[in-house]
């Protein structure tokens, strides 16, 4: 019954049945919401326009993975409020406190939380849920929808090579973030081309390099201290050279509040839409899990300049849990498409917001 | 933009002030909203709970109800107990006598380990000792390559082995500095993206053998609710002795400074407030507290000014003030030194009352840059004799720095205008005494124009 309520609220039932009548499964994916277009649908617009593709990527969704990833998560939430409502009682004005505390504990935030525990105490008290089990129901609904509006598929380019701009402030993980999602698209087949456009910290073009041998990736880089609009430049026109698939140019980090650091990052974008029109095809803004309120800010100035795509939310297995993702759709809308979940390059997982939410309780 | 913590608190504030009288409701309302602004600060959600019960008794006490000024008492509260959390801060850095000085530094990956790392070696070489760096961290592809370099643009020795074992590495370092009578050894530990046993216990491991004088836990400052899970991890393991606060400048509000302090009674020693090395400073409570409440910093700014200011070269500025013989080459100079003191947003917001009111507002450097050129586009003669530039002289200057010549002309009436009123306080006011006069700076200049 939940199942169903969730599939229409996610809109998945539809696009589940869609899909099925579609075998073209690696292009278009299941729960891709009706504003983005299906393969068949840009085929119409034209090869002019935008004849774009989406990567699902779906294989990459792993339940076993991200509830082990989400376990010290878990376990915060379970001991106040898996304890609380998995087990069928009466609410009280207790379970409401610890609930809230919880939520707010997982970095939320303050604002949503409150009226989240708002809602939920007006369910109460209307008899529309009457127990703690009818309660964590509802609440799993109020996360899920959260996010059903988004698309979380790779923007591909209409010819190769599609270029991945990523981005963050300094310590976010971006050049591991890469390494996963460079791995995960050369384990779909695709030649992948990686842009060492940190020039500013000592040594992060070694640790992509490092990286780029381990997974079988081509490197283009530059000195410490290069311009990072000329390397990815030069790494676009190596791909197209080269014909590689996918290109994806590292940044250095940058707190978001440099008004100049933020500038030099509009100028790689400019840089890389020069060289090929539409480019770069995907941003996406590596996020650490742990951190807080400070993220909705991060997101809207990087989106202001450089106009994100898609969050990457890193370090997802360390002590935190990366609520902050929930709780900031209100402020700025940039949907999750990938977590990173471990050291290694295989422990990136595609963002699925059922499970994320599911995981966080079940 | 979100509001700073202090432009919430200054609006509670303001409205408690303007009430002659506190209920307890009243009372209750304001710090409903303190809560609010506290947690949105990221401020653990229980150390807030604490933090909100305390005041209240106090706020609910007779010298408040008593006092004509209970809103200001409320204020004073409230610092006082933001204060009492983050403080003693304690000495920051002892130096051990006769054999090197070991300094550990722990904490999870990416919260900024290795360059605080460098920024420490530079500190304590600032204070006459001899730093060696080591890299004990052996895990994260191309850490020691990125420690090498960092410690080879301090002028630094670093200790490292490709691989090997940690706890040996260390142990290897602390006889090489005995050989090179090197005194101070910093330690860069591996981080984690988890606190993992195996992790724990290498670093209790390093612990043991190596006998350090100090352990110090750094900690992004933009962590949220999680600070005091790690902050409590890393101490019950390894009883660390402070904390470093690393990228506070940024817009956090850094709520993990009071966090990590009150789960753990260790207090923040450091804080990184800059991407370059020498971006490293002490902790100060008050000043925090201050800046939390929206009070604005001023012993900062003081202290800024005069680390950039040339005491000759203020006293002739001065005197042309009086003198009346103040030219643009002159305010070329000024420009100078109030760019040496850090991006003019940072400044302008350590300014009392000004830092919830420069939200929104364009005060980007961008704008001194482009004065800057107009006045780098002038000949030095212009620059000396303003009065010669004429219809042909505003076209060029306009040219060359890439602006209008409205652009040359707004420049040059808000230098007259700035000339004439520093005339008129040159009767001696704060900024004379300063050395820096505050420039009347044209900071609305060219807005609303080009863009």
């Amino acid at each position: 019954m939940v199942f169903d309520y969730l599939k229409e609220l996610a809109g998945v039932g539809e696009g589940k049945k869609e899909a099925e009548k579609h075998p073209d499964k690696g292009v278009v994916v299941a729960d891709t919401p009706k504003s983005i277009p299906t393969k068949e649908e840009s085929k119409e617009a034209g090869p002019k326009t935008n004849a774009s593709s989406w990567l699902s990527l779906d294989s990459w969704i792993d339940l076993d993975g991200l509830k082990k990833g989400l376990q010290k998560t878990r376990t915060r939430i379970e001991s106040n409020l898996h304890g609380l409502l998995s087990l069928k009682q009466d609410i009280n004005e207790d379970v409401i406190e610890e609930l809230e505390a919880a939520l707010i504990e997982a970095d939320m935030g303050v604002k949503f939380v409150t009226r989240l525990i708002e809602e939920l105490r007006d369910a109460w008290e209307s008899g529309e849920v009457t127990d703690t089990a009818g309660m964590k129901e509802l609440l799993k609904t109020r996360l899920k929808e959260r996010f059903k509006e988004d698309c979380r598929d790779l923007h591909m380019a209409p010819a190769p090579p599609t270029v991945i701009m990523v981005a963050g402030v300094n310590g976010s993980g971006k050049t591991t973030s890469i390494a996963k999602l460079g791995n995960m698209l050369v384990k779909d087949g695709k030649k992948v081309l990686l842009a060492a456009g940190d020039t500013f910290r000592a040594a992060a073009t070694e640790q992509l390099e490092i990286w780029s041998g381990r997974i079988g990736a081509q490197i283009v880089k530059h000195g410490e201290g290069a311009d990072p609009a000329a390397v990815a430049y030069d790494a676009v026109e190596a791909a197209v050279a080269r014909g590689m698939d996918i290109v994806i140019v590292d940044t250095a980090g940058r707190l978001h509040t440099k008004q100049n650091l933020m500038q030099e990052l509009g100028k790689i974008k400019r840089v890389l839409s020069k060289r090929i029109e539409g480019a770069p095809h995907e941003v996406l803004m590596v996020l650490d899990a742990t951190t807080g309120q400070n993220a909705i800010s991060q997101a809207k100035l990087f989106k202001e300049v450089i106009d994100v795509t898609g969050l990457f939310l890193a370090k997802v297995d360390g002590t935190a849990k990366g609520g902050i993702v929930i709780g900031m759709q209100d402020e700025v809308k940039i949907p999750v498409k990938f977590l990173g979940l471990g050291e290694g390059a295989d422990d990136i997982q595609k963002f699925d917001p059922d499970r994320f939410v599911d995981a966080l309780f079940d | 933009m979100f509001e700073s913590i202090s432009g919430t608190l200054e609006g509670i504030f303001d409205k408690l002030r303007g009430r002659g009288r506190l209920t307890k409701e009243n009372i209750e309302e304001g710090l409903r909203e303190v809560r609010t602004a506290l947690l949105e600060a990221d401020v653990n959600y229980r150390v807030v709970k604490d933090f909100i019960k305390r005041v209240m008794e106090k706020a609910e006490g007779e010298e408040v109800i008593k006092s004509v000024t209970p809103g200001q008492q409320i204020v004073k509260i409230i610092h006082d107990e933001l204060v009492n959390i983050m403080g003693p801060v304690g000495p920051t850095l002892t130096f051990r006598d006769g054999g090197p000085t070991v300094v550990m530094l722990v904490g999870l990956q990416g919260c900024g380990k290795t360059t605080t790392a460098a920024k420490l070696a530079g500190l304590v070489m600032s204070k006459g000792r001899k730093p060696l760096l080591v890299a004990a961290d052996v895990k994260r592809p191309a850490a020691i390559k990125q420690l090498k370099v960092l410690g080879k643009q301090l002028g630094v020795p670093v200790y490292s082995e490709d691989d090997g074992q940690p706890t040996v590495i260390c142990q290897k370092a602390v006889d090489y500095a005995r050989e090179n009578t090197l005194d101070v050894i910093i330690l860069d530990t591996a981080g984690r993206l988890h606190i993992d046993e195996e992790l724990m216990k290498e670093l209790r491991d390093i612990k043991d053998k190596v006998e350090p004088s100090h352990i110090f836990f750094v900690c992004d400052a933009m962590t949220g609710q999680d600070a005091v899970n790690s902050a409590k991890e890393f101490n019950s393991n390894l009883e660390f002795d402070g904390a470093i606060l690393t990228k506070l400048d940024g817009d956090t509000r850094g709520g993990a400074a009071l966090s990590i302090k009150s789960v753990t009674g260790k207090p923040i020693k450091f804080v990184g407030v800059g991407e370059k090395l020498d971006k490293l400073e002490e902790f100060y409570p008050d000043r925090m507290a201050s800046r939390i409440l929206g009070m604005g910093d001023v012993v900062t700014l003081v202290e800024k000014a005069q680390a950039v200011t040339d005491e000759g070269q203020a006293r002739s500025f001065a005197k042309k003030i009086k003198e009346d013989t103040l030219t643009l080459e002159d305010f070329m100079d000024q420009l100078q030194q109030v760019k040496k003191m850090g991006p003019l947003q940072e400044i302008l917001s350590m300014i009392p009352g000004m830092g919830n009111k420069l939200e929104g507002l364009d005060v980007g450097d961008h704008q001194m840059n482009r004065i800057e050129a107009i006045m780098r586009s002038m000949t030095r003669e212009e620059r000396q004799t303003p009065d010669i530039i004429g219809g042909d002289r505003k076209m060029r200057i306009a040219k060359g720095s890439g602006t209008t010549v409205q652009d040359v002309n707004q420049l040059l009436k808000q230098f007259k205008m700035v000339k004439k009123m520093l005339r008129q306080v040159s009767s001696g006011g704060p900024m004379r005494r300063m050395g820096i006069p505050k420039m009347g700076f044209p900071t609305d200049f060219g807005r609303g124009k080009k863009g």
